[in-house]
């Protein structure tokens, strides 16, 4: 569901749909800054979830890297939208992804056991990739600033790493 | 005294040699910067030391999976002593998209 939902986001920044219309047919460098700093935010309430519901080691432990990771990377987006003095802003993107999750993570609320560490590490798989699709094909092409860039490439290395990491995690709870 | 300083010569001349072969011990730097592993192939002998040196703002391991693994907390840098012959592929459990392969020879 969320997985189909970023697609179509994506899907739609892409074609310069809906979302993005006021915003021509990329985002600029604020609005990519906060998709970017929310995407991560996203990903570690879902693993503040998985620490809390989840009795399998790998499933925490991959949960907590999640944490470490989004969390430090957050930490060095807020850094340089300082040095570069910009505001991120809110957008429409921002928005659908956060609502997505708030739907996302109220479903994997309401399971336990078993069913929880799949559903968490398959939404963890399907998300990465989404994620990565988007940083790939619409947040780093459509970057001006080359710091921006810079940050948003190695995300996307960190991100892809991460998919990696779930899918690991997925083949061994099958 | 003259004999022991002759002693200590001979003691000195035999050492030294030994000394000097120990001191080829070479260490290797492996630069890890967003998420690639610099040399990505790592070529040592066994008394070799590898620093591993993580420039990254997050945490990462090199693990060969079922034999070693060395955590490289962010920002840090990391020794291991190269003890045994092997030639192996190592990855990052956090990130396995980040490879590499080392190469341990006597």
């Amino acid at each position: 569901m969320f997985g189909r939902s970023l697609t179509t986001l994506a899907a739609l920044c892409l074609v310069g749909g809906a979302p993005l219309a006021h915003a021509q047919d990329k985002p600029t460098d604020p609005q990519i800054a906060h998709i970017a700093y929310t995407a991560g935010v996203i990903d570690i309430e879902a693993a503040k979830l998985a620490v809390e519901k989840s009795q399998t080691k790998d499933v925490v432990d991959f949960a907590n890297g999640m944490i470490r990771d989004h969390e430090a990377v957050n930490v060095q987006a807020l850094d340089l939208v300082k040095k570069l003095n910009v505001t991120p802003e809110d957008n429409a993107t921002s928005k659908a992804l956060t609502e997505a999750a708030n739907k996302k993570r109220g479903e994997l609320a309401s399971l336990d056991g078993a069913a929880f560490d799949k559903a968490y590490v398959e939404n963890e798989v399907a998300y990465h990739a989404q994620v990565n699709e988007a940083l790939e094909n619409l947040l780093i092409p459509s970057a001006q600033n080359p710091e921006l860039k810079d940050l948003l490439e190695t995300g996307l290395k960190m991100f892809q790493g991460h998919q990696a990491h779930a899918e690991h995690v997925a083949a061994e709870l099958e | 005294m003259y004999i022991t300083c002759s002693a200590w010569r001979l003691a000195i001349a035999l050492v030294l040699p030994l000394g000097v072969a120990q001191g080829q011990a070479e260490t290797v730097q492996v630069i890890i910067d967003k998420l690639v592993f610099t040399p990505g192939t790592i070529n040592a002998k066994v008394g070799d030391t590898i620093e591993w040196v993580n420039k990254d703002a997050i945490a990462h391991t090199a693990t060969v999976k079922g034999r070693w693994e060395v955590m490289i907390p962010a920002r840090k840098t990391v020794s291991q002593h190269l003890d045994n012959t092997e030639a192996v592929d190592f990855y990052c459990r956090f990130h396995p998209n980040m490879v590499g392969r080392l190469t341990v020879e006597k």
